[in-house]
């Protein structure tokens, strides 16, 4: 079991989170969401926290890595 | 499940301060059911600075001024102002350019029929329907994968071109209100203060950039990932626009007679479906557009004037409905809008490797 890694970073919503979405289909230990800006970034926690996920967000420049499993 | 009800509480609050604020400035001179109505705002706009001469549809709506200015405001304080953009900016002139063409058509944008259906016009529940039906194709297409491409970050300056702009209009309005043209009869002569309507304007800004409130967005979120969250804004801007209504006796039920709509039910569901199509596609609704662009965001500023030129074109050649009914062009022009969104949705759905 892997951890699976979506680059997000450029996409305007939903597309964030239809590729989050695509990607909690493959069962893996582990998520791992790059995405640029703030909207992205709520909308994708709350839908990983909707579906049950722990999330943690870091920082990275004006980037953000949102951490799931 | 309380902690779902805290995430909706900002839109809840925002929706409903928003729905308050369109009855009040229809009691303050804006049309009826109009107290916000992006669509017609910025096409009262084209008519003022003459890209078209429909001479009762033209003024300079500082609610439209406010909106990307309060949105600016506010994304600049909070540290959100990020000039991005280059995600297909000419198709997004396209969508827009056809979403004003539905709206027109329909006489109104998304927030307008929602404010439509809280002053009792049942038209706007044609219209509503069709927006769904239109969202519903849109989010076939999302699910398919389709993408307008990434944007990129760009300079500070090309994220204030909008915003500058509208200061300019504000400049103009204030100082120089004799070099644009003005309705002194029908729609575009109906008008709340300057003052009143400004801070309007910014106060809805700054509640729709902190709150994301989108009228597409939520009914999209709710079909593609069953989240309620944003729609409760939308639930809310109706519920408080009935209650404004109610309380200020403009409250009317029924299909015939309603202010600045008509009963064409065809072409307000056609409309409107074309509406929630390109919105979809855009990435959200016109008033989510004006907040984006006040953002910094220039695909939303292309938008902005897609929708500009749009709404010129639809008066120059008789596209816009009247409360006579839509026109020949008109229903001619929806058709052929919603052919040309198909094809790009087409064209920019590609399968993703799953």
């Amino acid at each position: 079991m892997e951890r699976i890694v979506v680059d997000a970073r450029g996409r305007s919503c939903p597309e964030p989170v239809i590729l989050t979405k695509n990607a909690l289909e493959q069962k893996a230990a582990g998520y791992e969401i790059l995405v640029d800006n703030r909207t992205a970034l709520g909308n994708v926690s709350r839908f990983l926290t909707h579906a049950g996920k722990t999330v943690k967000v870091e920082e990275q420049g004006e980037d953000f890595r949102i951490l799931a499993e | 499940m309380e902690n779902r009800f805290r995430e909706k509480l900002p839109l809840i609050i925002g929706g409903g301060i928003v729905g308050i604020i369109a009855v009040v400035l229809v009691v303050l001179g804006n049309p009826a059911n109009m107290g916000f109505c992006i669509a017609c705002f910025i096409r009262d706009i084209a008519g003022a600075v003459g890209l078209h001469r429909a001479a009762n549809v033209q003024y300079v709506r500082p609610e439209i001024i406010g909106l990307v200015l309060g949105s600016c405001i506010l994304a600049l304080g909070r540290k959100e102002f990020s000039p991005r953009g280059g995600s297909s900016p000419v198709l997004r002139f396209v969508l827009a350019f056809g979403v004003m063409v539905g709206a027109l058509v329909f006489l109104g944008c998304p927030l307008r029929m929602v404010l439509r259906l809280g002053g009792g016009d049942l038209n706007a529940l044609v219209g509503l329907v069709g927006f769904i039906a239109g969202i519903l194709v849109g989010v076939v297409f999302l699910k398919k994968g389709f993408t307008l491409g990434r944007t990129h970050k760009l300079s500070a300056a090309e994220g204030v071109v909008l915003p500058v702009v509208n200061i300019g209009l504000l400049v103009l309005l204030v100082a120089a209100p004799a070099l644009l043209l003005f309705s002194t009869e029908g729609p575009g002569s109906m008008r709340a203060p300057v003052i009143a309507a400004l801070i309007a304007g910014l106060v809805v800004g700054a509640i729709a950039q902190r709150t994301r409130l989108c009228m597409v967005g939520g009914l999209r979120d709710v079909f593609l990932f069953k989240d309620w969250t944003l729609v409760s804004g939308f639930i809310a801007i109706f519920a408080f626009a009935l209650i404004g209504n109610a309380v200020t006796g403009k409250f009317t039920l029924g299909f015939a007679g309603q202010p600045v709509a008509h009963t064409d039910g065809v072409w307000n569901f056609l409309g409107m479906t074309a509406v929630g199509l390109g919105s979809v596609m855009l990435g959200g609704c016109p008033l989510r557009q004006l907040i984006l662009a006040g953002e910094g965001n220039s695909d939303s500023a292309m938008a902005v004037l897609g929708m500009l030129v749009g709404a010129a074109f639809c008066h120059n050649f008789g596209l816009a409905s009247s409360t006579e009914g839509a026109t020949l062009n008109g229903k001619v022009a929806v058709v052929i809008v919603l052919v040309v969104m198909l094809v790009i949705a087409g064209v920019q759905t590609r399968r993703q490797k799953a």
